[in-house]
């Protein structure tokens, strides 16, 4: 009975201990997506370098594909562009970029030097379509299933472990829903 | 900021609150008011324009929640994730008011008390004999029995 009167302080201070613990793990810069299980966004956007020939989400209905968020001007897009490269090369999942308040001419000259993995490249230039996507730094991408619903947001470039770990087996899980 | 923004008469004073309720998600102890990141720019702008349109603040508010999550509002809405947030001080003050109360309850009967209730005077018929009785070394060595 008076033992008490230590132990419960002692797990009290244990327990918020823990809490506290396990927040210093956390990453500020990760801010969970609201949009993950929600249909993604439409918008029509300016196809890089086709004239102003207009592309939309829509076009992907029935695909699993990949909306990525880049710009000439991201440092860290550029550390996961050889990945991409790689993606396309395998065929394993379509690409869409998206440059974000990027000059187009910049984001073409960028994709010349790095490789232009994307099957389309779309300009939002004003970055209104970015905030509709709540993207709120360079790069992010969203994983789109076959009914045009995000399934998985990644914040921040991708890595080898994580396209292995996360990315692709989500895909396949993906691939192998039915269409409606 | 956009032409078409600075064009429409807002309520410069409800802009400016609203702004500063809301967080800049690049730089994230800065409110949109606040901050110069350029995404900040375009969100301010988001919302002159909303407000330009005539929606109200909770409209604009749903609009930035509904795309950047709750994080987006320095205060958080009470729901199911966040109510130990909001109670937890208020639960914690308990707590401590709780454990005052019994310690200064045990002080003033001079020992730890069952199901009694606490009586000012101390004049409890069951410990009248404590009061007029045992040298305070004594009433320790019996409040450890008790204990």
């Amino acid at each position: 009975m008076r033992s008490l009167r230590f132990i419960i302080p002692l797990l009290l201070f244990a327990a918020i201990g823990m809490f506290l613990y396990k927040g210093l793990s956390n990453d500020p810069r990760i801010i969970p997506s609201p949009l993950v299980g929600k249909p993604a966004p439409d918008f029509s956007l300016p196809i890089l370098g086709a004239d102003g020939r207009a592309w939309g989400p829509e076009e992907m209905r029935g695909k699993v594909w990949l909306l990525n968020i880049w710009g000439s001007w991201c440092a860290a897009c550029q550390i996961e562009h050889p990945l991409f490269n790689q993606i396309a090369r395998d065929g394993t999942l379509p690409l869409v970029g998206l440059a974000w308040k990027d000059d187009p001419q910049a984001s073409a000259r960028w994709l010349d030097r790095l490789g232009d993995p994307y099957t389309v490249v779309i300009s939002d230039i004003q970055g209104r379509a970015a905030i509709d996507y709540g993207v709120y730094g360079a790069p992010e991408s969203f994983l789109i299933d076959k009914r045009g619903v995000i399934r998985f947001k990644q914040t921040g470039p991708f890595s080898p472990e994580s396209i292995r770990d996360t990315l692709m087996p989500l895909v396949r899980e993906l691939e192998a829903e039915p269409e409606t | 900021m956009s032409a078409s923004s600075t064009n429409i008469p807002i309520d410069e004073d409800r802009y400016q609150s609203l702004a500063e309720e809301l967080r800049c998600l690049v730089c994230q102890n800065q409110s949109l008011a606040d901050s110069s990141a350029e995404l900040a720019g375009d969100l301010r702008d988001e919302v002159r324009e909303q407000m330009a349109s005539g929606r109200s603040n909770a409209e604009i508010k749903d609009f930035l929640v509904a795309r950047y999550g709750d994080f987006v509002l320095f205060r958080p809405p009470v729901k199911q994730t966040t109510w130990a947030l909001w109670a937890g001080p208020f639960a914690l003050l308990a707590t401590g008011a709780g454990a005052w109360w019994l310690v200064q309850r045990r002080q003033r009967l001079g020992g730890p008390s069952g199901t009694a209730a606490p009586r000012p005077g101390g004049s409890a018929p069951a410990r009248a004999g404590a009061e007029a009785g045992p040298e305070d070394a004594e009433r320790e060595k019996a409040r450890r029995l008790l204990d």
